[in-house]
């Protein structure tokens, strides 16, 4: 099967996923106890007005087909309206906060490459050693550390006791000196337990890789052993940890969620957790909405990538 | 996976059509040593002894055809000689051990941390008289708010002066049980769904994966906050909102078992027979297809308390005055602002325990049951 080909057919099955994403962020409204109308409104009483608005904006007198359809097409567009509890437009609101979110998950994922890829690497070479050992028990403690937990504690030890970092962000534009030096708590928190994911997957598949006759074919003309680890092996077993990226993706978020919180970062997660306490749904839709498009959308492109990586599995 | 034959098979004279009776007597499957290498032998389930007479002569005729299936499903099923092999297997695994002996304290822990009673409107039958907790665990100032810990309160005190110690060893209860709840409901919902799916194929499956490729769209935590924020708060709304994430990976899992399961022969030859769909799938198909599930479920449990614990720290799980370790650790913001650093440590050090407890079990069940699988592989602690 041509490139071409593969990228339709992932492309072809995408969609109705992507769609059935659409159709139960709708739903999450009128699944709500209630009319929807009070959910709205985050069961608060309104004037007879504004009520009447709202139910003219979310096309609620319609047949709830129609409603869907009224509401894909404004979403399409990313027109989520405003907020009936702030007042404000709902994707400002979303649109605020994700740069924040994608600057603290991007740098966890890539303090989860630069550890788990050597350890990795290390565990898989001295395979059975003490070092690989070693390796095993701190992914374990890393997988098994609640991500809140362990950003309580560094908060303590680097915000309270040594008094090295502020606690709550600076009062400064995202890409400034202050505030990447105040993401680095949060960085380790949420890159934790992702770094032990990929140590361990790494592991696996370079052990596996490792009994392939290519590598004794290497060995045996005569390469040295960092060559055939660092360009042969590596190579292959790398394929294992791109394919979880969107798997990571969705982690690093469910992380976030709480790491925000800790740290009073102001990102989606935050957003999320202080829009369910205020009852807050257009933003909770829109927010949730937003994750599992981009999900979907991740794990199509990993897919593609993954096929341009290795033409094997484009079968 | 060795392509010889069994031991107690070698050197035997294999006439076609004269092997049933010894193939399936008992003493075949304890005499073949550990078990880890005679699959033929161990193997044998009810559902290939039922098969035998009608189909399946290639196999009978040629022992390796067992012996060569892959290792994923070989060793499970039903049979009292392979789960005794995999128990033995799971016992020789030290750091396995441990993690069970870790459950089990926290479980006994939790059982005596306070009397079990049962009550009705005249009664009070207690279930549970021992009471290893010094204080009730939700009676506020047993001693000054905010203490550090003391003789009189090992692990201090929090801001409402209750005593933390006995509050980590009730929290156990909810933990514990969430944790097996959720993760027993949840294999209650995806072992059907995937088994049929993966069995039937077609529209059903269509429908079945569809729907799971949906809900994966969604990350673990934010699908179960929105199910919190549909529902409500409360333990049984918090076992089902962890019920709604879980079911889909273990129907996944089976889905794509069954997938390879329903293509042997002994399925074939059930078929051939008569047997209704419903009986081959529940005593041929998943105790075949089975194990990787049961290992992803034994990880999950770690999963699904982190998750638990994750929502009482937002403030979404239970109600945030309960002795659960996340809800107690949801103002432990403010408190180690202040200073209180034993108010997050050592409820945060249980799930710690905990967790990496059942990482360790589930890694043992993983060697036990399915030995040629690694251990590693971590895909599916994320999920």
């Amino acid at each position: 099967m041509s490139l071409g080909r593969y990228v339709l057919t992932r492309i072809a099955v995408a969609v109705p996923v992507l769609l059935g994403v659409t159709v139960l962020t709708f739903s999450f409204i009128h699944a709500l106890p209630g009319d929807p109308i009070d959910a709205l409104v985050g069961f608060r009483s309104v004037s007879p007005a504004t009520e009447a608005s709202i139910r003219a904006e979310y096309h609620l007198d319609r047949p709830i087909w129609e409603q869907y359809l009224l509401w894909l097409r404004d979403v399409l567009v990313l027109e989520f309206g405003e907020s009936p509890i702030t007042g404000r437009n709902v994707m400002a609101t979303v649109g605020r906060r994700l740069p924040a979110t994608l600057a603290l998950g991007g740098a966890a994922w890539l303090l989860a490459l630069a550890i788990g890829v050597p350890t990795g690497i290390v565990a898989a070479v001295r395979h059975g050693g003490p070092a690989d050992e070693l390796s095993r028990i701190a992914a374990l403690a890393g997988i098994a550390t609640p991500n809140f937990w362990l950003g309580l504690v560094l908060l303590l030890l680097f915000g309270v006791r040594l008094g090295w970092v502020r606690v709550i962000p600076p009062d400064a534009p995202l890409a400034s000196l202050a505030m990447a030096k105040f993401m680095l708590l949060p960085t380790i928190t949420l890159g934790t337990a992702s770094a032990a994911f990929v140590t361990r997957l790494l592991r696996s598949s370079m052990l596996a890789e490792l009994d392939a006759t290519y590598v004794r074919t290497a060995r045996a003309k005569g390469l040295r052993e960092r060559t055939v680890i660092l360009k042969h092996v590596l190579r292959n077993a790398f394929l294992p940890v791109v394919t979880i990226t969107g798997l990571q993706l969705a982690f690093l978020i469910d992380g976030a969620v709480v790491v925000e919180r800790i740290f009073s970062w102001p990102g989606m997660g935050r957003l999320l957790v202080r829009s369910i306490l205020q009852r807050d749904y257009p933003v909770i839709q829109a927010g949730v909405l937003l994750i599992g498009v981009s999900i979907v959308l991740a794990n199509l492109l990993v897919d593609i990538v993954y096929a341009v990586l290795d033409p094997r599995i484009r079968y | 996976m060795s392509d010889r034959p069994p031991t107690t098979d070698r050197g035997r004279i294999r006439i076609v059509g004269f092997d049933d009776a010894d193939s399936g007597r008992p003493g075949d499957a304890t005499s073949s040593g550990d078990g880890d290498e005679s699959p033929a032998a161990t193997a044998e389930s009810p559902a290939e002894r039922t098969a035998r007479p009608t189909a399946d002569t290639q196999s009978r005729t040629d022992p390796t055809a067992a012996a060569s299936r892959p290792s994923g499903t070989a060793l499970e099923g039903s049979g009292r000689s392979r789960s005794a092999g995999a128990w033995q297997r799971f016992r020789r695994n030290r750091t396995a051990m441990a993690g069970l002996t870790i459950i089990v304290v926290m479980a006994v822990l939790a059982v005596f941390a306070r009397p079990i009673e049962v009550s009705t409107a005249e009664y009070t039958i207690t279930l549970q008289p021992v009471s290893l907790a010094p204080y009730d665990p939700a009676q506020p100032f047993v001693g000054p708010a905010n203490a550090p810990p003391s003789w009189a309160h090992p692990f201090g005190t929090d801001w409402a002066g209750r005593d933390q110690f006995s509050r980590v060893l009730v929290g156990g209860r909810y933990t514990l049980t969430v944790g097996l709840v959720a993760v027993s409901l949840a294999l209650g919902v995806g072992i059907p769904l995937g088994a049929i799916a993966g069995y039937f194929g077609g529209r059903i499956d269509e429908i079945i994966m569809r729907l799971v490729d949906v809900l994966y769209a969604f990350p673990f935590l934010i699908l179960a906050i929105g199910t919190v924020a549909i529902l409500g708060r409360g333990f049984w709304k918090l076992v089902v909102a962890l019920v709604v994430t879980g079911w889909i990976g273990y129907a996944r899992l089976l889905r794509g078992e069954v997938l390879s399961v329903r293509e042997r022969e002994y399925v074939t030859a059930a078929r051939a027979l008569g047997i209704p769909d419903r009986t081959i799938i529940r005593r041929h198909v998943v105790p075949n297809a089975i194990t990787p599930v049961v290992v992803q479920a034994t990880l999950n449990v770690g999963t699904v308390v982190l998750t638990a614990a994750a929502l009482g720290f937002l403030g979404l799980g239970l109600e945030a005055d309960t002795a659960e370790w996340g809800a107690m650790l949801s103002r432990g913001r403010d408190s180690l602002l202040q200073g209180h650093w034993h108010v997050t440590v050592f409820p945060g050090i249980a799930i710690f325990l905990f967790v990496l407890a059942i990482n360790l079990v589930g890694d043992g069940v993983n060697d036990a049951l399915d030995p040629h699988r690694d251990a590693s592989d971590d895909r599916r602690r994320m999920r």
